[in-house]
């Protein structure tokens, strides 16, 4: 039946010149339209890979703190001045351990100083607040008081900004020896410097930060001889006048070696000093000032301080609130579809749980929460801000949700399972308890977690029923007031200072963990569990 | 721009009434793996040009996957694979430079289930011609419509309500639709996978009478699940078995004659 | 006598009273379901196979019975008794506290009761607050001693009642499943309830507001200040709503439906398996995180691109508003959040088309595009447009991103640059803090909680009946 092999020659009846040419647009018509699929999905990566990107380069910076240590001893009668030894009273006594502190810091920096408005200058290093464990830990352990101890305390926000590299752009640069030196350090001196060169280069940086900034920002300067630090005021050739900040109160010497720190924006232009950045500087030098990991992000509550404030009250109020969501939406969601699914007969009544339900999961979620304000609170009476509310409006949430992912998994199981327990004499409940429940177990729970996860990332409808309350107290339990974690986001996202943005990323960071973790989960079971029937 | 009907038709090689030449496709050494799984062993086979050439055999024995090999229909499966030549007008369709659109637009198909677009009638015949270019202007897109239509036997049903949806007519004119859909972008082959078995025995002799009529034409090859029709219309009959061409010959031959034993137990209604 | 008396509803009061009848329930369950299974073996004369149900059945229709009525009392008890509780002490508290406005009268109870919780709580100095302290502790023990005890009386007649049924032809079991089934029923019927609930509360909520404001005013009015109760026209928010939608829609369509499109006509299934759960994660971001993201990283590029449009020579100056928070910002940034909805919803509908329509575009040699262009798109419209219309809903409702991204000036400008306010904004804006239920302010929130269930419902109710009938056409 073989026919004799073709010639190649004939190959060309594929087409005809006019043809081949149309043929070739409808090919780049195919190609520019698999581009634009490409494309789309090439952009929504993109979006996503940014948005992942710019809370983690956010949030790096909250994941590390500075704090500035101090080496002293627990004097008595600032610390416990009724010498009771009361926990309760030493752990109040803010006041006092924070005098301890600034009196420490005064002693070292500014001694003898009686200008009030210099020594603020020098306690706003740290918030008062920021005192408060080292009270706790006092009032835990009493016999260290009257005993030299070693603190840390959290730098104040601005600060520990300003160390991250916020705050202003700077340069630092070396500036080499000076030769000579007149003047004094109350009115000033002149200051010559040795290195042309390096004249220039501080000459020309403030130069450039000059022509970037708008209005009327003057760049500064301050330069570090040796222990003590000065701002410049004026340069002129190799000369330069500058007036003392701080450190060591000596003049410095001929032969000094010279460095400077230029600034973009001018002081009155940014929240930390210059006096406060040479202190910062001299107790970095010290080894005072560390950056350790961030502990407190995680095991204290909200503060109106961003280094104070952590996420634990928040994510203890997510817990119990999820708690109560998962009590009220799982079982009534696998009820519900356990009987729209086996049992319910179709009817209009049915009909309209089916249409009722599927528009309930369409419904936008605010809405729940006016419903909650308006039920749960205006007319049941139920207390606000606390995490039961909190639980029913989200478990009425996420019920659709749950019962629409149960619903498919008991559909997913064949009808010959049905069948072979009713062929036994089951009854139909039997049948139904016995053996399509549990073989739709695994994917009744992964819709489960997936729903909750949906309810521990919902925000607005806790909003309307006073879950944004400042709670700086773990709840004790679910009429405790408490706020939730996405809900403290949002709070620390309207916060005016800037170090309240590393810390909202981080606890953003600290929420996807959360979901991350939950839908791990749902994965690993249905990998572990999932039947192909 | 332009590629007009005159064009692309006359530079078909133009036949010549010998045996040799009236061979339109020539298979050599066809396999077909669906993954691991081979669904076809080594089929040689070549189609006569204007003649009915009906594959006949159990479910399952590859032969709708053998026919969709023509027009490279199993390229949008992902997981099938096909190795040997087949040549049409002596050139290999499964060649690099050969573009499946364009074999496509000369092997024409029609599928068991009449699968005509959601559009209207005139629409869903006109689509062929449009995408390949094989009419200039309204009115020549309306005599292709026509003639394919007429050519199909359906015009006289259809000619008042062209632009209803081609879904409201009956299933059998559904399926007239679909060949003349097929017929519409001037095939040379036209590939019939049972075309008939979701039809009533009605439809079903006005189909096979369509089909006697296009022969004319066309080169036809149809899959059949019955032996009755494959007798009827077609003048020679392949029958395949587990992926394997058991026997192929003038039609008489196969069904009074059968060579082997196999195809003996098929036609006499042993299995399938 | 009367002391004593006293002293028994205070510590009534005092008690964590919730989990000890949880206790008391679970336990009169283990006894009446003992109960029940052991008359039933003593019935069938210790031949359980006469009796018409096993009998554990026996067992569980008796704690069924006991159980079921007491349950009820508590649910209604939990959900009503503080309200009574608190009613009553309004009413008994004097004249001049009476007359302070529901909003602080309920700040005052709500001190009393707190005050009530703490067992060792010292005198406050102040008599009639201590009075009423202790008449709150009083009154709320009685209700507890009536709730129990009502409790306990229906869990008594239960069982009795329960126990007089059962004999060996008793349909024990039958009984049992229609108890369960009853109680399935309920589960489904919750769902029912919420909606109910949520068009109550709107409904009357917004009546209430209506009341005070006309509804022509409200719709129609272009005016909102609504923080000062001043004005209520609706329009500009409506625009804002509608306005970040659109820019949203102008993201999520094209990006999600060519991303389903590709993933569906053209990706191997390889590709697939990696970017469709990619693409989901996109859905699975908390909103909150996705407005920290509007604010800080796309709200001022979006101003700095503004500006530099501001800038351009041949531009007029200040053409764009370029607001720290704009339109465009939120709308950006919602469109990427609902890219997954229109992309997963679109790759459903696009699978649900019939392969035979593609091989009969493929048999007379269409391309690919050809085909999806041609052939799938057009057959898959409904289903597409059933997802765009629940995309739409879903921006309309979002909440978080506008709240933190879009601003809260109601205007009505077409340009995207400006800060713009929505519904949802504006809901969030009136009811987060101390919240009075009378004023018009407040109300407000409802009308426009209202106006935005009916939009999405209606957007929702469409789209649901569109893909039900496209389900069914190929199906």
């Amino acid at each position: 039946m073989n026919s004799p092999a073709p010639s190649p020659s004939e190959k060309g009846s594929f087409g005809s010149a006019a043809a081949m040419k149309r043929l070739k647009q409808r090919h780049r018509a195919e190609m520019r339209f698999k581009l634009y699929g490409q494309l789309a999905i090439g952009i929504a990566i993109v979006a996503l890979v940014t948005l992942l990107i710019s809370i983690f380069g956010q949030a790096s910076s909250a994941f590390s703190r500075n704090v500035l240590t101090f080496d002293v001893r627990l004097d008595a009668e600032q610390v416990d001045p009724s010498g009771e030894r009361d926990p309760e009273a030493i752990a109040r006594n803010v006041s006092g351990f924070n005098l301890l502190l600034q009196d420490n810091l005064a002693e070292d920096f500014l001694p003898g100083e009686t200008d009030r408005a210099r020594l603020r200058e020098l306690y706003g290093m740290f918030t008062r607040l920021a005192v408060l464990p080292i009270a706790r830990k006092t009032a835990e352990n009493p016999e260290i008081i009257g005993t030299g101890q070693e603190f840390r305390v959290a730098l104040a926000d601005d600060i520990d900004l300003y160390l991250k590299g916020g705050v202003s752009e700077r340069k630092s640069l070396k500036l080499g020896e000076i030769q000579d030196v007149t003047g004094t350090l109350d009115d000033g001196i002149d200051v010559t410097f040795a290195d042309m060169k390096a004249v220039e280069d501080l000459r020309s940086a403030l130069e450039t930060f000059r022509e970037r900034s708008e209005g009327d920002n003057q760049p500064a300067a301050l330069i570090q001889l040796g222990e003590t630090w000065f701002r410049l005021q004026d340069i002129d050739g190799r000369t330069a006048s500058l007036t003392y900040l701080a450190g060591a109160s000596t003049m410095p010497a001929a032969g000094t070696n010279a460095s400077t720190l230029v600034l973009e924006q001018s002081e009155e232009n940014r929240t930390v000093s210059d006096r406060q950045i040479a202190w910062t500087m001299l107790l970095k030098e010290d080894g005072r000032v560390k950056s350790v990991f961030n502990t407190s992000l995680f095991s204290h509550s909200d503060s109106t301080y961003p280094e104070l404030a952590g996420t634990a009250a928040a994510v203890v109020g997510s817990l119990w609130t999820m708690l109560v969501t998962a009590l009220l939406a799982i079982p009534v969601g696998i009820f519900a579809a356990v009987y729209l699914e086996e049992f319910a007969t179709k009817n209009r009544m049915t009909d309209l749980i089916e249409v009722n339900i599927n528009n309930l999961a369409a419904v936008p979620s605010i809405v729940f929460g006016l419903l909650g304000a308006a039920v749960f609170i205006n007319f049941l009476g139920l207390p606000r801000s606390v995490p039961l509310v909190g639980g029913l409006v989200l478990g009425l949430l996420v019920l659709p949700t749950v019962i629409i992912a149960s619903r498919a998994a008991l559909k997913a199981v064949p009808p010959s399972i049905r069948d072979a327990a009713l062929g036994v004499g089951a009854s139909q409940t039997q049948a139904v308890f016995h053996h399509v429940v549990p073989l739709a177990a695994p994917g009744i729970l992964t819709g489960s977690i997936i729903g909750m996860a949906r309810a521990l990332g919902e925000t607005a409808p806790l909003l309307l029923i006073g879950m944004v309350a400042f709670v700086a107290e773990v709840p004790d339990g679910p009429t405790d007031e408490s706020t939730v974690l996405p809900v403290l986001i949002y709070k620390w996202s309207t916060g005016a200072e800037r170090a309240w943005e590393p810390q909202t990323a981080a606890a953003i960071i600290v929420l996807l963990v959360f979901l991350v973790l939950m839908n791990l989960i749902a994965i690993i079971l249905r990998r572990r569990f999932e039947r192909r029937w | 721009m332009d590629g007009n009907v005159e064009d692309f038709t006359e530079t078909r090689p133009k036949q010549a009434h010998t045996m040799s030449e009236m061979i339109k496709v020539d298979c050599r050494n066809i396999d077909v793996f669906y993954g691991d799984k081979q669904a076809i062993y080594d089929i040689s086979l070549a189609i006569q040009d204007r003649a009915v050439t009906s594959f006949i055999g159990p479910s399952g024995c590859g032969k709708s996957t053998f026919l969709r090999c023509i027009n490279r229909m199993n390229d949008t499966i992902e997981t099938a694979k096909v190795s040997g030549q087949i040549y049409m007008d002596g050139a290999d369709i499964n060649d690099h430079s050969i573009d499946p659109v364009l074999l496509r637009s000369r092997v024409g198909m029609v599928f068991q289930k009449p699968n005509p677009f959601p559009k209207s009638i005139y629409d869903n015949i006109a689509y062929g011609p449009r995408i390949h270019g094989l009419a200039s202007g309204k009115q020549e897109l309306d005599e292709v419509v026509e003639s394919a239509l007429r050519k199909a036997g359906l015009w006289d049903e259809v000619k008042d309500r062209l632009q209803a949806p081609g879904t409201s007519l009956s299933g059998g004119q559904q399926q007239r639709l679909c060949i003349a859909r097929a017929i519409a972008v001037s095939p040379e082959v036209i590939l019939m996978d049972e075309p008939c078995s979701a039809l009533d025995p009605i439809a079903t002799a006005r189909i096979e009478e369509l089909i006697d009529e296009l022969r004319e034409r066309y080169c036809i090859v149809i899959v059949t699940h019955s032996m009755q029709q494959a007798a009827r219309v077609s003048q020679r009959t392949a029958f395949f078995h587990l992926g394997k061409l058991i026997e192929y010959g003038d039609t008489e031959q196969i069904f009074t004659n059968p060579v082997d034993s196999k195809t003996q137990d098929y036609i006499t209604g042993r299995y399938g | 006598m009367d002391y004593q008396c006293g002293r028994m509803l205070e510590t009534f009061g005092h008690l964590p009273v919730a989990w000890l009848l949880f206790a008391v329930l679970a336990v009169a369950g283990f006894v009446s379901f003992f109960a029940g299974r052991t008359q039933a073996v003593t019935v069938g004369h210790g031949q359980t196979e006469r009796l018409n149900s096993q009998p554990n059945y026996h067992g569980y229709f008796v704690a069924m019975a006991t159980i079921g009525p007491a349950a009820v009392i508590l649910v209604l008890y939990a959900l009503f008794g503080d309200s009574i509780v608190r009613a009553q002490l309004a009413s008994e508290l004097p004249q001049r506290i009476r007359d302070l406005g529901s909003l602080e009268l309920g700040q005052y109870i709500d001190r009393i009761s707190e005050q009530a919780a703490r067992r060792d709580a010292a005198s406050t100095g102040n008599a009639l607050f201590d009075a009423a302290t202790s008449r709150y502790t009083d009154l709320l023990g009685l209700s507890r001693i009536i709730a129990v005890l009502a409790a306990l009386a229906a869990a008594g007649l239960g069982f009795f009642f329960a126990r007089r049924q059962l004999s060996v032809h008793f349909r024990a079991r039958s009984r049992v499943e229609d108890g369960i089934k009853f109680m399935l029923f309920l589960c489904a019927g919750i769902a029912v309830l919420t909606t109910i609930g949520i068009v109550a509360s709107l409904f009357f909520e917004a009546m209430r507001f209506f009341s005070r404001v006309s509804v022509f005013s409200f719709i129609f009015g272009t005016e909102w200040n609504a923080q000062t109760g001043a004005d209520f026209g609706a329009i500009p928010l409506f625009f804002g709503t509608f306005m970040i939608a659109f820019l949203a829609m102008l993201v999520a369509a094209p990006i999600g439906l060519l991303s389903a499109i590709y993933l569906s006509e053209y990706a191997s299934p390889r590709f697939r398996g990696v970017v469709k759960p990619i693409l989901e994660l996109l859905a699975g971001i908390p909103t909150v995180v996705y407005g920290f993201f509007a604010l800080q990283f796309v709200a001022p590029i979006v101003r700095a691109g503004a500006n530099w449009v501001n800038g351009l020579p041949f531009v007029p100056d200040g053409l764009l508003a370029a607001q720290p928070t704009s339109a465009l910002a939120a709308g950006i940034v919602m469109g990427i959040m609902i890219i997954p909805f229109v992309s997963s919803l679109s790759d459903d509908v696009i699978n649900a088309v019939p392969q035979t329509l593609r091989d009969g575009a493929y048999a007379i040699g269409a391309t690919k595009s050809e085909t999806v262009k041609q052939v799938v798109m057009p057959a898959a419209l409904p289903g597409v447009i059933a997802a765009l219309l629940l995309a739409v809903s879903r921006a309309i409702g979002e909440t978080m991103i506008v709240v933190m991204a879009a601003g809260q000036r109601a205007q009505i400008t077409p340009d995207p640059t400006a800060d713009l306010t929505t519904i949802t904004v504006q809901i969030v804006a009136l009811l987060t803090g101390d919240t009075e239920f009378d004023s018009a302010k407040t109300l407000s929130a409802f009308a426009l909680g209202f106006v935005l269930f009916i939009v999405t419902l209606i957007f929702n109710l469409i789209a649901l009946r569109v893909v039900q009938r496209y389900r069914e056409k190929y199906e």
